[in-house]
């Protein structure tokens, strides 16, 4: 009982932390620590096969499925705390505290005993002993679940499939588009700007400068425009000027001279 | 050893997962609160099949397991096509079956 009294206030934070969350990489995250821990309650139930299975099966694939589609949903899918029914959380809530008292207190009347324990019926072993019930008695809802399994994998393929309703854009098309846009539009043919290069400053976060000195915004992916982690190219120079100062150079006459430098060595 | 301190942290663990499936907004996490009840159905399994000595529970925990499996692999594609079309994975988004 060391294991339950140690791991069950750990699960039920970790399931309350679900609730409160605001991410749903967090609440996946904490949903990894209430399954392992349940794996552990599992082995000491004796249950070693199933302790296993929930280690490999939920948090090994189906977690890993949630974790798969949050990456593709985006990560900032974050729910909003507007409530579309009023009262509907707060009714949610008193609902679920009555069904919680009405469970553990339901439960907590009754004494279970003792109990038989399982050292007979694992006595061979727990896997052969399960794989004898599986494969005699239950061995038809053990055939249904393979009809089962097939209609989720097809299902899950109808559903995800997309069928693709345009044909395929060629290279050559791409090209003939990209004119016809430069014809119409004005549009630029060539390839978008590469971020901008400065002495310290490679990073894909700073914006390249025209000629005219501003900064352009093409040369951005809109991803880090729409975070808001563009930094600007004025901000940009303020900070050249600064490493310049400290290290006790007169603006622009350290560069002016490796220029000349360079050219001695051209 | 009785198993009645399992049964309630099971109880209390399904009363966790139901409020969240009420209160959250995120299909996925509502997705998650589903699969925390499922899995507090099978710590009550697995603990009554101590209790009486036999492992028809743990063959009932097994299939409980394998049908949450199936279950989240359409749950999700079902997320994944309504997250495609309307750019969203809220629940209160997807209010009409159909447009």
């Amino acid at each position: 009982m060391t294991a339950f009294w140690f791991l069950a206030p750990i699960m039920v934070i970790a399931a309350l932390g679900i609730l409160f969350v605001r991410k749903a990489v967090h609440a996946a995250l904490l949903l990894a620590v209430v399954m392992i821990s349940l794996a552990v309650l599992y082995a000491a139930l004796d249950a070693p096969f199933l302790f296993a299975v929930q280690i490999i099966v939920y948090t090994g694939a189906i977690l890993m499925l949630f974790l798969f589609v949050l990456m593709l949903v985006g990560v900032d899918a974050s729910d909003s705390v507007v409530e579309t029914i009023r009262g509907q959380r707060l009714l949610a809530i008193v609902a679920g505290l009555l069904l919680g008292l009405v469970l553990v207190t339901g439960v907590g009347q009754i004494s279970l005993g003792a109990g038989t324990g399982l050292t007979e019926a694992n006595n061979g072993g727990n896997i052969q002993a399960l794989a004898s019930i599986l494969f005699s008695r239950y061995v038809f809802a053990f055939e249904t679940t393979s009809a089962l399994l097939i209609t989720a994998a097809v299902g899950a393929m109808v559903l995800a499939h997309r069928e693709r309703l345009t044909p395929k854009p060629t290279q050559a098309g791409l090209a003939a588009q990209r004119m016809r846009d430069y014809a119409a539009k004005g549009t630029h043919p060539g390839p978008l700007p590469p971020p901008g290069v400065f002495a310290r400053h490679n990073a894909v976060d700073t914006p390249a400068l025209l000629p005219d000195g501003t900064a352009s915004e093409a040369s951005v992916s809109r991803v880090l425009a729409a975070r808001g982690t563009v930094r600007s190219a004025p901000a940009l120079a303020d900070d050249i000027e600064e490493v310049q100062r400290q290290l006790g150079e007169a603006p622009h006459a350290g560069r002016t001279g490796a220029a000349s430098a360079e050219e001695e060595t051209l | 050893m009785s198993v009645t301190p399992y049964i309630v942290l099971s109880s209390i663990l399904f009363t966790i997962g139901c409020v969240g499936v009420l209160t959250r907004r995120n299909a996925i996490v509502v997705f998650m609160c589903v699969e925390l009840m499922l899995n507090a159905s099978n710590l009550a399994l697995v603990a009554f099949a101590r209790q009486h000595g036999n492992l028809d529970g743990q063959v009932a925990a097994f299939f409980v397991m394998v049908v949450a499996a199936a279950e989240v692999v359409v749950g999700l594609a079902i997320i994944m096509t309504i997250f495609r079309t309307r750019r969203s994975a809220s629940v209160d988004d997807a209010s009409l079956l159909k447009y």
